[in-house]
Formats: structure tokens, sequence, C-alpha cells
């Protein structure tokens, strides 16, 4: 297929990580100056700032494919709910310590595979984004998982709390691994990775720091999906409220 | 960031057996050589050390609350990651300073109670609140040029850890002093309601930036000593008087009006004439009533209480895997 006829299917997916990490860096950074401890305040601002670099490479990439003079910026500020591309998993609030662990444990762990296997990619722009991403996602999921393992392996409150935050965001997961039209149109053309061998590295590395949290894979469903749509939850709008207050009033301005 | 000495006690005054040591003591310290840790000191000298240094780290800590209020509104991605990196940069200082002010004898937990509790000081400058965007930018332009201009010199004051901790801090101060700069700039190239943003976040911080030097010379009991054994190395007024020497052009040059009408340039002195800060306001701060004084601790204790569980667990788990490992 000419490389031509896989730009929109590059932009989607472009639109849909930066989208991801946008989000995702949106709700780490409310963390500041009120996480438990000095150190992991600096962790989480840490992976706040990995998260929104690299937004802005895969929005300003999106834009750039998408061809109608939209950047980074423009994407990030200017689209409302429907039109936002993140999985379920990144705009779910940050809870207590748990769940926002939880959710950052389960999304790095798929985010650092699919990462690695986007940087052997023949599209030159998205390998070396994902090329940047795979050492900082690196990080994220160490920390994320040493935590899970921490509270889960800690007191009796902290186990039954990270429980319930892996069973908080479980729910979601599915949507990470579902195949659409974009996916395989990228997948045909090598340029993305097929679910199953994303699937089964996130399985591996889930069971292996559950196992090691002594804690169970939660029972219930991990069907619930949309995000790729625009379909999102209640969350999200209000999300979008608060960072994009600046630049919808006034409209004009650069920054 | 940056603290002031704020106790208004008069200086303990130093009683000493041993006068040879104090004499050595004070022969070293004239000699501009560095104390450390192992050394002997005054107590008088390990108490305002321990004082000033925990104040400057708290100062880090409470610091990250009125800049981390605008991370989710950030204007543009680049603005959210200069802000997120900064914030990050804040954390790391305040633990610099909790290691050297730890050198002393005192712990991060003491130290961190002592905040909680409301004991401990930290800079006024944080009990203002942040309303607009523009604050950001004036924050990292004005306040992090106070204290840089306060830390500087710091950087020779004559406790070794401290003065090396300085070293680092102002490296990244004050490169975030120029991204704050450069944020107003853009404002005062930007269309007439950024312009107007970024004067009134002017207007509101020009005099709690001048209060950060701390009281005037001749209400700050502690000055003479600290500077005879070098913890300090300038005056406040005299600090004052370059901060303003030197914030004035820059105003001018983005088209900014200083909000004080006693301003005048001084041919005489080679600096400015300028107005006097309301003391009262800043002593009444000094005792935790700025405008967000309150939200401010709150939201301290409350990240400790809500952060507790967490802190057990950490221990817990720890405990049981050195267990594991001795089994």
């Amino acid at each position: 297929m000419a490389t031509d006829d896989l730009r929109p299917a590059r932009m989607v997916q472009a639109m849909r990580l930066g989208d991801d990490s946008l989000i995702l860096g949106q709700r780490l950074s409310a963390w500041c100056g009120h996480a438990p401890t000095l150190e992991i305040d600096l962790a989480l601002a840490n992976i706040a700032l990995d998260l929104v670099g690299q937004a802005t490479l895969l929005l300003g990439y999106a834009g750039e494919l998408e061809g109608a003079g939209r950047n980074a910026d423009r994407l990030a500020f200017h689209r409302d709910v429907r039109d936002f591309r993140n999985c379920l998993l990144v705009e779910q609030p940050n809870g207590d310590f748990a769940r926002t662990i939880a959710r950052q444990f389960l999304f790095s762990a798929w985010q650092l595979p699919l990462f690695q296997a986007l940087a052997r990619s023949p599209d030159p722009r998205m390998a070396e984004i994902a090329a940047k991403a795979v050492k900082e996602v690196g990080y994220h999921v160490e920390f994320a998982g040493d935590w899970v393992v921490r509270l889960g392996d800690g007191t009796e409150d902290s186990r039954r709390r990270m429980a319930e935050g892996l069973a908080w965001c479980w729910r979601t997961t599915g949507e990470l691994f579902a195949a659409d039209g974009m996916q395989r149109t990228l997948a045909t053309a090598g340029e993305a990775p097929d679910p199953a061998p994303i699937r089964a590295a996130w399985d591996a590395r889930v069971d292996a720091v559950l196992s090691d949290a002594g804690l169970d894979r939660p029972a219930g469903t991990d069907a619930v999906r949309g995000g790729r749509d625009g379909l999102h939850g209640e969350h999200l709008g209000h999300l979008l409220a608060e960072m994009q207050v600046l630049p919808r009033t006034h409209p004009d301005a650069t920054w | 960031m940056y603290t002031t000495e704020l106790s208004r006690n008069t200086a303990p005054s130093v009683v000493c057996d041993d006068a040879e040591r104090l004499a050595a003591f004070e022969a070293r310290v004239a000699a501009d050589e560095f104390i450390e840790p192992k050394d002997w000191m005054p107590d008088a000298y390990r108490k305002t050390l321990v004082r000033q240094i925990s104040q400057h780290a708290h100062s880090e800590i409470v610091g990250m609350l009125p800049e981390g209020n605008w991370i989710g509104r950030a204007p543009s991605l680049r603005r959210k990651a200069i802000l997120l990196a900064k914030v990050q940069d804040e954390a790391g200082h305040g633990l610099y300073l909790y290691c050297a002010a730890e050198t002393l004898g005192t712990s991060r937990d003491e130290m961190t109670a002592a905040l909680l509790a409301g004991k401990a000081k930290y800079s006024t400058i944080f009990n203002y609140p942040t309303l607009t965007w523009a604050d950001i930018g004036t924050i990292g332009w004005l306040v992090d040029g106070a204290a840089i201009m306060n830390q500087v010199p710091l950087q020779r004051t004559s406790y070794g850890p401290y003065a090396r901790a300085m070293v680092r801090i102002c490296k990244e101060e004050s490169f975030h002093q120029r991204q704050g700069y450069e944020a107003v700039m853009a404002l005062c190239a930007g269309t007439p309601e950024q312009k107007a943003m970024a004067q009134d976040a002017l207007n509101r911080w020009w005099w709690p930036s001048l209060m950060m030097f701390g009281p005037p010379d001749d209400a700050s009991p502690n000055t003479e000593q600290s500077m005879r054994w070098r913890i300090k190395r300038d005056t406040n007024d005299a600090l004052r008087q370059k901060f303003v020497d030197v914030t004035v052009p820059q105003a001018e040059a983005i088209g900014l009006t200083i909000p004080d009408p006693a301003l005048r340039w001084n041919e005489d002195k080679d600096g400015y004439d300028f107005g006097q800060p309301d003391w009262d306001e800043f002593w009444a701060v000094v005792k935790g009533d700025g405008p967000v004084a309150a939200d401010r601790m709150a939201a301290r204790n409350k990240a400790w209480d809500d952060g507790a569980w967490v802190r057990d667990a950490a221990i817990a788990h720890a405990e049981k895997r050195a267990l594991k490992r001795a089994a």
C-alpha cells in the first residue's frame, strides 16, 4: 500500500496515542504537591512531564498528517469530548494513590510493548517518537509495578485498596487490545503490531507483578470501551473544561 | 525558591565554655573557610542554620502549591511542560535542603512535623494566591529572581553543606527565572487582554516580592550575628536594593509599570529610590495571616494525612522483604 493511502490510519493512530499521553499527563499533574511523600511527588511530576512530551510529539505528527493546519496545541485545546480518542483507562479519576498506581501500571505495561514494536515501524516519524518514548515508559512501568507490589504486599489496608484500584481500572483494559479498521490497515502494512503479541506481553508483565504482590487478577469484566470512538465517560468533559479554559477564552492569543 | 530568616527574637547570646574553640571557629569563618558537619560549632550557629535551612526547604515544598495550581490550566503544551519541570525541580531542591539540614543533627521527620504543626516558617510569598496565568510567569520572573538574588551570595555561606546545596539550586533556579520572564514577555507581546493580565500580576506580586528579602535592616535583629558568622553575606536592604535595580529595567523593557509612585532613579547612589512595602502586612503574613496561608497548611496536612497508609505500606513491605531475605 502506498504511503499516501496509509496517511489517514497513521493520523488516527498518532492522535489516539497522543490523546492517551495527554490525558494521563493531565491527570497526574493534579497530584502536584499532594502526594504521600516528596519522592512520590517528584516521580509523578516526572512521569507527567514525560507524557506531556509524548503528547506534544504525537499530536504534532497527527496534525501534520491531517494537513489541515492544526498543530499539537490546536488539537489539545480546541477539540471537544467527542473528538478525543484516548482510551477510557487514562481518563479515570485519580482516586486514592492505589487507584492512580493501578491506572499507571496497567497503562504503562501496555504502552511499553506497543512502543517497542512501533520503534521498528517503517514509518520513520512514528519509529522515532516511539523510540524516545520507550526509554521513558520503561521507567514508568517499573515505578508503578514496584508500588503495586509494595501496596499489595504491605498492610491489610493497602492490600484492600490496591485490589480495589485494580478492579476499578480493569473494566477498561480490554479496549487496549481491540482491533479496528485503522489498526488492521497499519498491521497489514507492517506499521503497527498485531494486538495478540502486545496482549501476551501485557499479560506476562501483569501476571508477574500481581504474583509478586500476592494479588489475584480482578475477576470482573474488562469489556467497557468507547474511548477510541470518542465515546467517553462523564469525567473527560470536566478534565477538558479545566485544561482548555485559557485557549478557549482567548482564542487569538499565543502564550 | 527562598526563605529569609524570619525569627523576630534577638539572636541568642553566645554562651560558650570554651572560649578558645569559639575563637578558633570565628577565625576560620573570618578566613572564609567552610564549616563541615563534624566540626565544632557554637550552638547558636547550629540552631540558626537549622532554622534557616529548614525554612528554606519548607519554602520549596509549600512553593509547589501556588504554581501547581496552574499546571492543569497551562495554556499550551510547552508552558505545561515548563511548569511541570519547575515544580519537579522544587521538590528536588527541598530534598537537597532537608539533607543539608540533617547534617546538623535534625531529621526530616522532625522538620516535617514542625511545618505541619505550623511551628516552622516558610517564605511569606507562598501565602499569596495565584489568580491568573500571568501570576505563574510573574512568580518565575520576580519570586525566583528575588530567590536568586538571595541565594547567589549563599553559595559562599560559611556552612559547607548549605553552600554546596546553593550552588546546585542556583543553576536550576536561574533557568526557570528566565523561562518565567519569557512567559511574561509573551503576554506583553500578545493581545491587550494578555498585556493587562501581566500588568495586574505585576501589581499584585511586586510588593510581596520585595518582602521576600525580609524586614528592614534596623528591624532584623539576627543580621549582625548572621553576617559575623557568614551565614548571611549581605543585609536584607542591600539585597532588596540590588533586586529593584535589576528588575525595574526588565519591567520597562516589556512595557510594564512598577506599581510604586515613589520609584525614581537616583543618580547619586547609582540606584533606584523606592517606596517601602507594607511591613504590617509582612508581619501579619509571617505570623500566618497571609491570604491563603490556611489553605496552604490545610493542603500540606491533607497530603500528609491522606498519604499515611501509603507510607505505612511501604514500611511494612520493606520489613517483610527484609525478613524474607534474612530467612
